[in-house]
């Protein structure tokens, strides 16, 4: 068995639509961020994995892998893309992790990037739904709001679970954004504006979804014995875990839970030897308000139905018994899909580390990461803590 | 981006007359089609099977942002159908008013267009669903 696997530098771009900046602009941007603060150089990084869901419908780019390689100075190395649509930037992270506990390199860099505003937004709409099943569920004109919308009013169904309650999400998820200089939207928004934005997927709307975003984000991960010799505040990955389910939400066992979710997180706790209880803060997908709802269920930080009810007693705030998405989340920080895995991660290492500033959980020591692709087909899960 | 005219031909047979797979083995039924038993993998055998087109509201939702190609249709809805037979699927439910939707009212299945790629395109066609009276 081989040692532990630390992240040891972190690096994030501001997330919106930057149009200014190019796909490879904002990977390189975010890399080097990743690199300087690890204190190495280029020549220490052994491999590279990029997480990207769809840069060829986005920009028309693929063979990602070299282009970041040789935009970073970094021509030479071994660098792979790695596709899981919205989950491919945790992916990368498991990649890399996967990469340095085999014994095969020490250091290695994982990035996720998105481009997404290159595109009208019926073109991203289509894009993103490559996620879903292209013959039996895109044909028929289903959107990723719609899949969603199809959960949330099961949940409603089964659960009673109400549209105040899902609502409560997106407020909280802006609330948090407020505190996070790199969010999309770093603004309040009230119950009632939530309410009334307009119909997406009845019963949601524009303010249970997260946006279309350009950004990027990279994280320098270490072998145990490399991360002692050169980082004073390792961050170290306890456990990793991925779960798959089908491809098309219709044939699931359950609309109403997230049975990869479910799976992913039973994994990660066993290897990390902990509870659900046992988190103090966790960084969960909520490409949609009910997505969140379906997280922390999945996660066991309340029983399944009871995440409307968790959330709207506050215990998800900032301030509450497990602060949930203190970056502001996907609603409220962006979702450049490829990178949002990444910038999870980059969340719960400055939470870790003490450096979260204004939206800081009091002596985190243990958080949780869950980044999901398309409707649930793909749940990829890490632990991360401080000694 | 529209593909050649094999992409729809070789499905026509599912998406006009609802055929899916059974599994000899195991007995559960499937749809879309599936080379292999999820359950039994290699040691079940599965043949095809056509569906009644009967079947009930799982869940549905109103789209009023459609996906690139559906923007004339909007509103629609599209619903999660159970099956009578078993197996869900993802379809369209068209010919009625939002507000008389509800979840575990019956539908049965009607052949219409689905999708044109452009003016000069392929129509394709296939199931929706609308309530039975």
């Amino acid at each position: 068995m081989s040692g532990r696997v630390a992240i040891i530098g972190i690096g994030i771009t501001e997330f919106g639509e930057l149009w200014d900046q190019r796909y490879r602009d904002l990977i390189t941007k975010a890399g080097t961020k990743a690199i300087i603060d690890a204190g190495i150089e280029g020549e220490d990084i052994e491999g590279l994995y990029i997480g990207s869901m769809s840069p060829g419908l986005f920009s028309g780019q693929e063979h990602i892998g070299a282009l970041v390689a040789d935009y970073s100075g970094l021509i030479g190395i071994p660098a792979v893309r790695v596709e899981g649509a919205c989950a491919s930037g945790s992916l990368a992270l498991r990649e890399a992790y996967l990469a340095i506990k085999s014994g095969e390199m020490d250091i290695v860099v994982a990035g996720g990037v998105e481009k997404m505003t290159d595109v009208s937004a019926s073109y991203a709409t289509v894009t993103l739904m490559g996620a879903g099943d292209q013959e039996w569920e895109t044909f028929k004109g289903a959107t990723f709001p719609s899949i969603y919308a199809l959960m949330a009013r099961r949940h409603m169904f089964e659960y009673g679970t109400t549209i105040e309650q899902i609502s409560q999400v997106a407020v909280k998820s802006h609330d948090n954004a407020c505190l996070n200089p790199n969010a999309q939207f770093p603004f309040r928004v009230t119950l009632d504006q939530v309410m009334r934005s307009s119909l997406i997927a009845d019963p949601l709307r524009l303010l249970h979804c997260s946006p279309l975003s350009d950004g990027a984000a990279a994280v320098v991960l270490a072998s145990e014995e490399k991360a002692k010799e050169l980082s004073k505040n390792p961050v170290w990955i306890r456990a990793s875990s991925t779960a798959t389910d089908t491809l098309a939400l219709h044939d699931r066992k359950s609309l109403s839970r997230m049975d990869s979710t479910i799976l992913a997180a039973g994994k990660a706790y066993k290897k990390a030897g902990i509870k659900p209880k046992d988190i103090e803060f966790a960084e969960v997908h909520d490409c949609f308000s009910i997505a969140e709802i379906l997280a922390i269920e999945g996660l066991g930080f309340c029983g399944i139905g009871e995440g409307g009810r968790l959330t709207e007693g506050g215990d998800t705030a900032l301030d509450g018994r497990i602060p949930i998405n203190t970056s502001g989340g996907l609603k409220g920080k962006g979702h450049p899909v490829g990178a949002t895995g990444i910038a999870q991660a980059v969340e719960a290492t400055l939470q870790l580390r003490g450096d979260a500033g204004k939206r800081q959980v009091k002596d985190a020591r243990l958080g949780l990461i869950h980044n999901v692709g398309g409707s649930g087909a793909t749940t990829v899960i890490h632990i991360l803590e401080v000694d | 981006m529209s593909r050649g005219v094999a992409v729809h031909w070789r499905l026509i047979p599912q998406r006009y007359n609802l055929v899916g797979t059974e599994c000899k083995n195991c007995g559960e039924k499937f749809f879309p089609l599936r080379q292999l038993c999820p359950n039994c993998r290699r040691s079940g055998d599965v043949r095809e099977v056509k569906y009644s087109g009967e079947g009930e509201i799982y869940s549905y939702t109103i789209v009023h942002t459609p996906s690139e190609g559906f923007e004339f249709m909007k509103p629609y809805v599209i619903g999660v159908i159970k099956l009578v037979e078993g197996p869900f699927i993802t379809a369209q439910i068209v010919d009625c008013k939002p507000e008389d939707l509800e979840i575990g009212k019956k539908v049965e299945l009607v052949f219409r267009k689905v999708i044109a790629d452009g003016s000069n395109g392929i129509i394709r066609y296939g199931y929706k669903f609308k309530l039975k009276e």
